[in-house]
């Protein structure tokens, strides 16, 4: 799956000029680092994520377990829990979203830049959880787009990086950068 | 009564170097400790007895599934993650569980669904790294809940003469 092309990149290569560089690149012997500039960006954006902590209960306790030394997420580059919304990329929903909560976070949500990514971390955010009452948020996909979501009440810290892993995937896709 | 201490900064605490210095020397100290970070893709916790992760379905050594579909898990399920249905086996003997799906984002692994079982069909694994990107991917049908669960042996086997 490829991103739309960016202008500055220029047209995309014809396929007798893919094939020209192709051989250039087989014929020698010395080693070539080719890439793209798209590629280069969603590698520095997936070891550099800046996470929005939205902690809203337990599952909030296991993501500072994560940040703690003993898993410590800045071996991922994510360890700048960010608590302004306007310097975080990838925002964590840790815990039960009320309805009461709901405006809050999609206000948080629309006041990061582009691009974002969401991570649901917790049967609560991702589904309610059992919390099956009319207070409760049930999922917090009716709110934002979620990228991951993670099982867990609350997930391991192991869990977490589990799906920061995953995000990190999905950034170097570009699926929706 | 509050006392009034007058710290003046001297021509050393001026310099900032000396305090730089100090707290360097802190983190040497910490480079030649031992390290207490846990390299989590590769290193993984050893877990103590009784740990509750993903649950799971389970299999007899005949490869029968141990399930009956008594609905004892799903009615003590504390947030409704478990929806089962029947289906009756041909020589009407016994029901089987012809669904059986456990939302992974409801589950809160609590083991409930272990303790009532009066088959002992239903266990906790060891799982715990359970995440997708879609909330219907992760409602695990029976095929992959027996996927994961594998065989456990049933010493009893009180179905065989039936």
């Amino acid at each position: 799956m490829r991103a739309p092309t960016p202008a500055v990149l220029g047209p995309p290569l014809s396929p007798e000029s893919e094939k020209k560089i192709s051989d250039a690149l087989r014929a020698s012997d010395e080693g070539l680092f080719v890439t793209r500039l798209e590629d280069v960006v969603a590698w520095a954006r997936k070891n550099s994520l800046w996470p929005m902590p939205l902690g809203t209960a337990c599952c909030a306790i296991e993501l500072m377990a994560t940040a703690g030394p003993r898993y410590d997420i800045a071996r991922f580059g994510a360890e700048r829990l960010s608590f302004s919304p306007r310097q975080a990329d990838l925002m964590i929903v840790a815990g039960t979203v009320s309805k009461k909560m709901a405006p809050a976070l999609r206000m948080i949500y629309d006041q990061m830049p582009e691009p974002k990514w969401v991570i649901a971390m917790g049967a609560c955010a991702s589904s309610g959880g059992m919390f099956r009452s009319y207070p409760t948020v049930q999922g917090v996909d009716q709110i934002v787009p979620v990228d991951v979501y993670i099982s867990g009440c609350p997930p391991r810290p192991e869990a977490l990086l589990y799906g920061l892993l995953l995000i990190q995937e999905k950034v170097q896709r570009r699926k929706k950068a | 009564m509050a006392i009034v201490v007058d710290r003046r900064l001297g021509l050393i605490d001026h310099l900032y170097l000396p305090g730089i210095f100090r707290g360097l020397w802190i983190t040497l100290k910490h480079l030649f400790r031992r390290k207490f970070t846990m390299q989590y893709p590769e290193q993984r916790w050893t877990f103590p007895e009784g740990f509750r992760g993903v649950p799971a379905l389970v299999k007899d050594q005949e490869g029968r599934v141990k399930c009956v579909a008594c609905y004892l898990c799903q009615f003590v399920c504390p947030p409704k993650a478990i929806t089962i249905t029947a289906g009756e086996m041909p020589n009407k003997v016994e029901k089987y569980p012809a669904a059986f799906d456990i939302n992974m984002l409801r589950c809160i692994y609590c083991g409930m669904c272990e303790e009532v079982c009066p088959e002992q069909a239903i266990f906790l694994t060891r799982d715990y790294e359970v995440a997708g990107s879609t909330r219907t991917g992760l409602i695990f049908d029976k095929e992959k809940l027996l996927e994961i669960g594998g065989m456990r042996p049933d010493p009893i086997m009180k179905w065989a003469a039936k």
